[in-house]
């Protein structure tokens, strides 16, 4: 909301800066966003003497003045009559933005150049005059900015006010606060109500249909008015605040909303079918056209004003089109009401209207200030618009709002607060924000906060006050007195940091990518139709196809990542990532299942062509290698890497990708990506990656550690060497071994696997070595000997082999 | 006797300057020391001497022929020590073979920066989902459906009645439905809103704070937050409180700091008002105690959120939000 300082001064003295006004704003809860000076716009207008004015060639009614603006003379077309020599004007060089937001260029008027434009009154938005320009006293120095030569400054300070406070959205809701840090009065603008004439019951009446939406309705009648411009003093007023004038009646019921806070309505009380006013709810599919001209659908919570027939105004948002004030305009209905907040809102939102009016009301408008506010406007209507006053004002209001009195402790607030005020100093306190204050006792305060202050209904409402009174800053620092106890740490926290820190420790990066992706990204992904992964969550209301369904998977988003980062020359990638994804659980309003996964992308060189080594592009065994280390330094064991199951992954290639199965549960997949999902992402170059899920991974992670002894004996080692077929896994050889249980066998070590001449085609070699050792001996050569021979024997009766002919 | 032992003496040192190879040390050892050596013979010519001066001249060329065989010695030694400087070495500025070590992401490293620093304090870490009813979300932090407070927060909506979470809150009245007072928690996590431009993206990161016991006043929440501004910042780093609204506190406040980049001079990055907002927070509303069965009149306790990704800007200098979630390399590398 916009503040002028010279309003606020009507209300209340200002003796502090401006600068130190607005940090005192902001410290009392009202932050001021910016200052600005709205005669800034003056700046480029400077004072200018006519040296010499000649006709315009081209035009009978334009002439050409030559125009002193004290470092140079320049040329200016112009055609007001006054214009004389050695007369003083403003003149506005290009650039100058005016009050209606036309900014000035140079121009070429009917073939002749102007370097500027002489104005009006009425174009600075400096007064009423719009004949000719505007004549400045001989005293001026020509040259100087017209804002600094008539002294023109009116600071309007931008307030972002926090939805608590309606009571100070207004000039003399903002000036009450001012009042009360500067330890001074508010003036409230006197009301006194013209002569009027016969009864306003003799004219009109209101019927409330929905008093629980409407609790106050209030009205009262002007004749014989003048619809016209409003006075200058009001128009600036309103320009001052940022809202245009558009006719005196309208202007005044902004004028009183933006000086009370109270919105106010005017109605062509001609236009009023049966001269009455009935306020109800809508009807289902009613329709109705408001002022800014378009049909709105209705429904029966929102509420409407209507005359004797037909609806005339949404209430509390916006007026009808049908009742509005015209120029032909003599009689006026004025409304000043209490609408329900929640009602208020809900239209609001439901019709996309968002008006100065709706703003106060859902937010709740003093619901003893409408008389107030009411008398003010028709106080001026009278005035301004010349009108004849009926006598009285209709006031429906079926139950009084109560006073809400709130009693407590002073010791309480002082705990609460940390400080130690005496039961005085909140009574001031309280009383310079025009809380009534009784004591109740030695430490009991009973207040009854003015009826503007809808935020404050319990005892902790007054605590803030009186923080905010006394000041935030002034609040002693201390620390709370806490028990010395511990609870475990999550592990899912710790088990997360340290992944985290392990993949780091791999080479990997880590990326945090947005939770929601395209409602295409399982398509990209190739899932088939019944694929978990395509139980997704949508978002209704994305900011972008791209952004609309939470992710069922890591994969998209960091495919996404690797494109991006493709597009900027980073080619080769390793990255990770961590978190949450969501599957729909198909039952309406409950929460999704969320699984916090981890997965990876490795894509480009392993390593970069460098002095020691030719470049070297990474491959599956990369990742996987990635992911086992990853296992072991994790502490679980006992993981298998198998063959993908056909048809069950959709998105790695198959044939290129393991399953990892810890305890015969599958709990994630490394693999290289299918080429398919590769061309859906515009991506050309190959890609692995990995998925676990996080979630169980964490559970087959050791909670403790035990060491095993360091052997105190030598151990052995024998090579073997076995021509396989090539289908055969090699995994499957060495778990062959294990399986012969032999006590001495401490490690497999697989060195070799070669394909090729001179091993027969179809076939492969396998090299690997055994090593042996004993718990409680130094083995002996013969022994080891034997013991590999015997297990070689074995092994060649187990497993289609052959040994190597040497 | 036909020289002196000061002559071979001489003759040897001059013989030993002239060598530059080992063998030639030993050739040169055993022509002076050597059974037939020249020293060696001068040792045996001693008994042809007067007797009075043969202890003298024996003392004499002892000590010779063992200086003499001290020097050999450590010359040999020197030229079979290889030389490093001159003949042996390799190329040190070539760049060493790397592991490269991956990076954590900033908003990581913050996260557990801030928690840690809460840790210290007693603080324990928790966690809550991201999809959230609208219940925790909203009404069980006094903000009720309509209610203007609403607009504070973009909402991204799933179904009437389920959100993505606007901010980390709903973590206080989930815990406290779970554990009794005293309670000490702080909850980082993803939020969601729907918002974007230069400084909003639609999920960003928050970290929540929680604090309830008996008697905790305003007083202690400046405590802790001014505690927590000087670890993260620096402890010359200069606060301020003023007053705001949550729905969920009361009295609310927010916490400023003087501008890490202009020092309070006025810049574009605190929009010329020399100070930063970086925490929301205030003493727990009654309300949200009622919600969660807490006894309001013994209970009190303040509660705090942040946005990391704003503590990280203002820590790293970066100042555009959406390149936490582009993970540009050349970004992600810096960290």
């Amino acid at each position: 909301m916009k503040v002028s300082l010279s309003w606020l001064k009507e209300y209340v003295d200002v003796d502090i800066n401006v600068n130190d006004l607005a940090d005192a704003l902001t410290m009392a809860g009202l932050e001021v966003e910016a200052v600005s000076d709205r005669y800034d716009y003056l700046n480029n207008v400077v004072i200018g003497r006519l040296a010499k004015i000649d006709p315009h060639p081209n035009a009978d009614k334009l002439k050409l003045c030559r125009v002193d603006i004290g470092d140079r003379i320049i040329t200016v077309v112009c055609g007001a009559p006054n214009a004389k020599n050695d007369m003083l004007v403003p003149c506005a060089m290009p650039g100058t933005c005016f009050p209606k937001g036309t900014i000035l260029e140079k121009n070429i008027i009917r073939g002749e150049a102007s370097e500027g434009m002489l104005c009006s009154e009425m174009e600075l938005g400096l007064g009423a005059n719009s004949d000719g320009i505007m004549e400045l006293g001989q005293s001026y120095s020509v040259g100087f900015p017209l804002n600094k030569a008539l002294g023109l400054s009116d600071p309007v300070l931008e307030i972002d006010l926090t939805p608590n406070r309606p009571d100070c959205l207004s000039i003399i809701g903002t000036a009450r606060e001012i009042a009360a840090f500067q330890k001074k009065k508010v003036t409230y603008p006197e009301i006194l109500l013209p002569k009027s004439f016969d009864d306003i019951s003799d004219y009109t009446s209101i019927t409330l249909m929905s008093p629980e939406l409407c609790p106050r309705y209030a009205a009262s009648l002007v004749f014989d008015i003048t619809v016209g411009p409003s006075p200058f003093w009001l128009q600036d007023r309103l320009v001052s605040v940022g809202l245009k004038p558009i006719n005196n009646i309208v202007d005044i019921t902004n004028f009183v909303m933006m000086e009370t806070g109270q919105p106010l309505h005017a109605f062509d009380f001609d236009r009023l079918a049966e001269n009455r006013i009935v306020v109800r709810t809508a009807r289902e599919g009613e329709a109705f056209i408001t002022l800014d001209g378009k049909e709105r659908r209705l429904d029966p919570e929102m509420l409407m004003i209507c005359d004797g027939e037909k609806p005339v105004a949404l209430a509390g948002v916006m007026g009808g089109l049908n009742s509005e004030i015209e120029d032909s305009t003599t009689k006026v209905l004025l409304e000043s009401a209490y609408f329900d907040p929640v009602c208020i809102r809900k239209t609001s939102k439901k019709t996309g209207l968002n008006t100065d009016a709706s703003h106060r009301f859902e937010r709740g408008v003093d619901p003893k200030g409408t008389i107030t506010a009411l008398n003010r406007a028709t106080q001026l209507i009278a005035e301004i618009g010349g009108g004849k006053l009926v006598k009285g004002t209709i006031d429906e209001y079926p139950n009084t709002f109560p006073d809400r009195a709130i009693d407590f402790s002073v010791t309480a607030l002082n705990r609460r607060l940390g400080i130690g005020l005496d039961i005085n100093d909140i009574e001031n306190h309280l009383k310079s924000i025009e809380f009534q204050v009784h004591k109740i006792g030695n430490d009991r305060l009973q207040v009854i906060p003015p009826s503007c202050r809808v935020d404050i209904t319990r005892f902790e409402d007054i605590t803030e006050e009186i923080a905010r009174l006394f000041g935030y800053n002034n609040i002693k620092t201390t620390f709370p007195l806490i028990p010395a106890e511990a609870r475990h740490p999550s592990k899912k926290i710790e088990s997360r940091d340290g992944i985290k820190c392990l993949m780091t420790g791999l080479g990997f990066n880590e990326a945090i990518n947005y939770s929601f992706v395209s409602n295409l990204s399982c398509d990209r992904l190739n899932l088939e139709p019944d694929d978990k992964k395509r139980r997704v969550i949508n978002v209704l209301n994305p900011l972008s196809e791209d952004q609309s369904v939470m992710r069922t998977s890591l994969i998209p988003g960091l495919l996404e990542t690797m494109k991006f980062n493709i597009s900027v020359q980073n080619r080769n990638l390793k990255l990770f990532e961590i978190g949450n994804v969501f599957f729909n659980t198909g039952q309406k309003d409950s929460l999704p299942d969320e699984v916090e996964m981890l997965a990876g992308l490795w894509t480009g060189k392993r390593v970069d062509a460098v002095w020691f080594s030719k470049e070297i592009n990474c491959d599956f065994y990369d990742i996987k290698g990635a992911v086992e280390e990853l296992l072991r330094k994790l502490g679980i064991v006992n993981t298998d890497f198998t063959h993908m199951p056909p048809a069950s992954c959709f998105y790695t290639k198959p044939g290129f990708t393991a399953q990892i199965i810890i305890k015969e549960e599958s709990i994630g997949l490394v693999g290289e990506l299918h080429p398919k999902v590769l061309s859906n992402y515009d991506l050309k170059q190959t890609v692995f990656i990995f998925e676990l899920n996080f979630d169980r991974l964490i559970n087959y992670m050791p909670d403790t550690k035990s060491v095993s002894p360091i052997p105190k004996f030598p151990a052995t080692s024998r090579d073997i060497t076995l021509i396989v077929n090539k289908d055969i896994e090699t995994n499957n050889i060495l778990q062959n071994v294990i399986d012969l249980n032999e006590e001495m066998v401490e490690d497999l070590h697989l060195f070799d696997v070669f394909e090729g001449n001179p091993i027969p085609a179809g076939r492969k070699s396998i090299s690997f070595r055994i090593t042996y050792r004993s718990s409680s001996e130094t083995l002996e050569d013969t022994r080891v000997n034997n013991l590999h021979k015997s297990i070689s024997d074995r092994l060649l009766k187990k497993v289609d082999a052959t040994l190597p002919t040497v | 006797m036909e020289k002196t032992l000061e002559q071979i003496k001489k003759e040897a040192l001059k013989e030993l300057e002239a060598v530059s190879d080992s063998e030639s040390i030993k050739a040169l050892s055993v022509r002076y020391l050597g059974r037939k050596g020249v020293v060696t013979q001068y040792l045996r010519n001693i008994s042809n001497l007067p007797r009075e001066s043969r202890p003298e001249a024996g003392r004499k060329a002892n000590q010779t022929k063992k200086n003499l065989d001290e020097l050999f010695k450590k010359t040999l030694k020197q030229l079979e020590t290889p030389s490093y400087e001159i003949n042996n070495r390799i190329d040190v500025s070539l760049p060493g073979r790397v592991t490269r070590r991956g990076s954590l992401h900033p908003i990581t490293q913050i996260t557990q920066q801030i928690c840690d620093i809460f840790v210290r304090l007693g603080f324990d870490v928790v966690e809550g989902p991201e999809v959230e009813t609208d219940y925790y979300n909203f009404e069980a932090l006094n903000i009720p459906k309509n209610h203007p407070a609403r607009d504070m927060q973009d909402t991204f909506y799933i179904s009437n009645n389920v959100v993505l979470r606007t901010h980390t809150s709903p973590t206080q009245p989930r815990i406290m439905e779970k554990q009794k007072p005293p309670v000490r928690i702080i909850a980082p996590g993803k939020v969601y809103r729907c918002d974007s431009d230069l400084t909003h993206t639609p999920m960003f990161h928050q970290i929540e704070g929680l604090l309830v016991d008996e008697n905790v006043s305003f007083g202690d929440l400046k405590g802790v937050l001014t505690t927590f501004v000087h670890q993260i910042f620096d402890p010359e780093t200069s606060l301020r409180f003023r007053p705001s609204f949550f729905p969920f506190t009361e009295p609310s406040a927010e916490v400023d700091i003087r501008c890490v980049i202009c020092k309070g001079d006025g810049c574009r990055v605190c929009s010329h008002t020399g100070w930063l907002e970086v925490i929301g927070a205030g003493m727990v509303h009654p309300a949200v105690f009622e919600n969660v069965g807490y006894d309001t009149t013994c209970c009190t306790g303040f509660a705090f959120g942040m946005g990391v990704e704003r503590i990280a800007m203002l820590k790293y200098g970066i100042d555009d939000i959406r390149k936490y979630f582009e993970n540009d390399l050349r970004f992600l590398r810096q960290f």
